[in-house]
């Protein structure tokens, strides 16, 4: 049985060059090649700055913008590093609420963001879709239901001073449907919609 | 649930179906040794590892010496990540500057991807080197896997053999594995998954300026090498810290198919296999029914009960109803781009296989939508289950199943003309009793220690709910958690640990034994008395043991956790 130490050692180290340096510099290579954009994270740029990645979820706190769904993810507390602070759309550090159904916490801080966001939103034409007011279980979520976008246009509309039948449509064209129309669900990249609207309709600086 | 929802699940056992067929056939070539399209490529490159590697492909070994040439290469890599993991810092290929990983959380994080578990009490990308997901993680979702699927073909070959006293090279096995199934597999996988989004490259972290002039540092690395393995040989550790819910890590619907299609894909292959290669395709078709229908019943349970959503969110006046325009329902912890049913089945798939990979957050579901992947584990990881380890589970409650028919009626059990006799059923049930014995102790353990309580993040029956899928995701070789959970403690480190090795050899072991007894044995001819194993007839008795079995031993502390917490919600009390 001892012979058998041998061979157990030598295959570890011979995968492990094969699998662990071999496998996924070749990945590497290969997919940098064929898929360079989405290799290196689809990032976004604009007048030569990064913004963003059309992957990754932004914060949006104006009210001109379209807003994310809320995010859990956290940073290190800046005056006990071992503490957490909550720091929505940290890209170092994605995370779900794991908040559990029945906890009074969670369903008491839920209904603060249900008021604070019908507050928010005074003309809201539906009623307040789910994903608006639950955390993701990435915390970097790109996308909101268009429902939820439906949910914010008039703000944004009033907010620009611009007919909500025209951002509607501008909102029409940046909704991607199911893929195949088959597989996920309707959605509308929050960072990509709110360049389009930049784009549009500049925000006075 | 609509039928929009209905559609995606049956699209999805389509798509599974449709791949395991063929690539069972595929598999069950590879491991008679004959030859496949892929022999001039990988042929030369398999015997020269063969001999730099002094194996003797030729020289077959007694059940003990498998099992022990098993635990061997299960040790020698676990040692050489942990050391990989102690010095990252001094390693090359760190652009985040991730300092040495901690003992206790290096020692659980060895023993997790060693295991093919994958539990993570860490965050990847704040926490691993790129490095260190290349060798460790990367190399570990091959090795783990290949293990697996080693002790199963060692299983098949005591059916298929007469009077022998052997069950086949384990280096042999593991290195085929590897090489002419896993390996062109991942890289088709990895391929596409970039295509539709993921990253695979070395850069650094991008700093980028968002609309409103914030700075937001991206995360990103070698993701898709790791990710299509972490799929294909049912590990599921996640590159990322939200895993498969990371954008990065399940870019769109699409992605997530693929990801879902290919925890499933081998191991549901490995049961058409099975049947080719003990000459009798029904018996395959049997048991890949049996898996189907379980899985079917947790897919649908779970879509329910997510879809229904929180009772007292929707009492805030807040619209769950799903439409074309929005996915409504539970969408605490969930993506948009998934949705509920999507979250549904991968939850579902996650955990009857031991991928253990997320793409939403369990710990968030409603007490019944959690309950699904808990209950789906507590059975034993046989709804497909782990690559290799998924069947010789299943084979273990076969043989369980049939000494059941066995004293209805009075006769000697016998499966697929092996007689089984008593060191059969004793291992057999050795191997089901582990589970129960590993999840209600450590749990128990953890309730009453200040150090087990202190990692709860909920109060009240969920709180036992997290630390009792932290204890079943361990012994399941899973991985997947209710994330609440604080386990990156010298306590939850080590005994989670403990409960991962308990889970994986203290089961591969007595089914290598199981193995080795059965190879020595005759086979029968089938008489008038034989009782069929690949009818309805015998599903139903499958399933009704698993069922049972598992039920029984569980259904207690599922009531005081799950169960009660779902009436509690429905009466609006809270913790």
């Amino acid at each position: 049985m001892i012979k058998q130490i041998l061979p157990a050692t030598l295959l570890t180290l011979l995968l492990t060059v094969l699998l662990g340096l071999g496998y996924p510099l070749a990945m590497t290579g290969i997919a940098g090649t064929l898929f360079p954009t989405q290799a290196h994270g689809s990032l976004i740029e604009k007048n030569g700055t990064v913004v963003g990645s059309a992957l990754i979820g932004q914060t949006f706190a104006k009210p001109e913008y379209f807003h994310s769904r809320p995010s859990a993810t956290t940073d290190a507390d800046p005056a006990d590093a071992t503490k957490t602070v909550p720091s929505p759309y940290n890209a170092v550090n994605s995370m779900g609420s794991n908040a559990a159904p029945s906890s009074k916490a969670y369903i008491e801080s839920t209904q603060a963001l249900v008021d604070q966001i019908k507050a928010e939103n005074p003309d809201a034409r539906i009623p307040l879709p789910v994903d608006l007011v639950t955390a993701s279980g990435s915390g970097l979520d790109p996308h909101a239901s268009p429902a939820a976008i439906e949910y914010q246009l008039p703000r944004v509309a009033k907010a620009h001073g611009i007919a909500e039948a025209e951002l509607r449509a501008l909102v029409a064209s940046q909704t991607e449907g199911r893929v195949f129309g088959i597989l996920g669900e309707a959605r509308v990249n929050v960072l990509k919609l709110n360049l389009a609207l930049d784009e549009r309709w500049p925000l006075a600086k | 649930m609509n039928a929009a929802g209905i559609l995606q699940i049956v699209v999805y056992f389509a798509v599974l179906t449709a791949g395991a067929i063929p690539l069972g056939a595929y598999m069950a070539r590879i491991y008679s040794g004959e030859r496949t399209w892929l022999d001039p490529v990988l042929g030369p490159f398999e015997r020269a590892i063969y001999k730099v590697c002094c194996v003797k492909p030729d020289q077959e070994q007694h059940w003990t010496v498998y099992a022990f040439s098993a635990l061997m290469f299960s040790v020698v890599g676990l040692l050489l990540m942990y050391a990989v993991m102690r010095l990252q810092a001094m390693l090359p290929l760190n652009p985040a500057g991730q300092a040495a990983v901690p003992p206790d959380l290096a020692f659980n994080t060895a023993i997790s991807f060693t295991t093919n578990t994958n539990w993570q009490n860490y965050g990847g990308e704040s926490t691993m080197a790129y490095l260190t997901q290349m060798l460790g993680m990367t190399v570990k979702n091959f090795t783990s896997a290949a293990t697996g699927m080693a002790v199963l073909v060692a299983l098949v070959r005591g059916f298929a053999r007469r009077q022998s006293k052997t069950v086949g090279n384990f280096y042999v096995d593991a290195v085929r594995s590897i090489l002419y199934i896993l390996l062109p597999l991942a890289v088709v996988v990895t391929l596409a998954l970039v295509w539709q989004g993921m990253p695979q490259s070395f850069d650094a972290y991008t700093e980028a300026t968002t609309l409103e002039g914030v700075k937001q540092v991206i995360a990103q690395g070698p993701v898709a090498s790791q990710v299509a393995i972490k799929h294909l040989g049912t590990n599921g550790g996640g590159f990322f810290n939200a895993n498969s819910a990371h954008p990065f890590e399940n870019p769109t619907a699409l992605s997530n198919l693929i990801e879902m299609a290919g925890e499933l894909l081998i191991s549901a292959g490995l049961v058409f296999a099975f049947g080719r290669m003990i000459g009798d395709k029904r018996q395959g078709r049997a048991l890949y029914i049996a898996m189907a229908l379980m899985l079917v019943v947790g897919i649908t349970v779970c879509y329910w009960a997510e879809a229904a959503g929180n009772p007292l969110v929707q009492a805030m006046g807040v619209d769950v109803a799903s439409s074309d325009l929005a996915p409504g329902g539970n969408m605490e912890g969930k993506e948009v781009r998934f949705g509920i049913a999507n979250s549904a089945i991968f939850a579902a798939a996650t955990t009857g296989t031991s991928t253990g990979a997320v793409n939403a957050m369990h710990d968030s579901f409603t007490p019944i939508g959690g309950m699904v992947p808990l209950v789906n584990m507590m059975l034993g990881e046989v709804i497909f289950g782990g690559v290799g380890c998924g069947l010789h589970g299943m084979i273990v409650f076969v043989i369980v199943a049939v000494f059941i028919a066995g004293l209805m009626v009075g006769r000697t059990p016998e499966y697929l003309g092996k007689k089984m006799e008593t060191r059969e059923v004793k291992l057999a049930v050795l191997c089901i009793l582990i589970f129960p014995l590993s999840i209600l102790g450590f749990g128990a353990v953890a309730m009453v220690l200040p150090a087990g309580l202190a990692g709860m993040s909920a109060a009240g029956p969920h709180g036992l709910s997290e630390v009792l899928y932290a204890y079943t995701s361990a012994t399941a070789n899973n991985g997947s958690a209710f994330g609440g959970l604080s386990g990156n403690t010298l306590f939850y480190n080590t005994t989670l640990a403990a409960a991962m090795l308990i889970g994986r050899f203290l089961i591969i072991v007595p089914t290598l034994a199981i193995a080795g007894s059965l190879a020595a044995k005759k086979i029968v001819p089938p008489s008038a008395g034989t009782f069929p194993t690949h009818g309805s007839l015998f599903i139903g008795l499958l399933i009704a043991v698993i069922v049972v079995i598992g039920g029984l031993t569980f259904f207690p502390v599922l009531a005081l956790g799950p169960i009660v917490e779902h009436f509690a919600l429905a009466a609006g009390t809270l913790f």
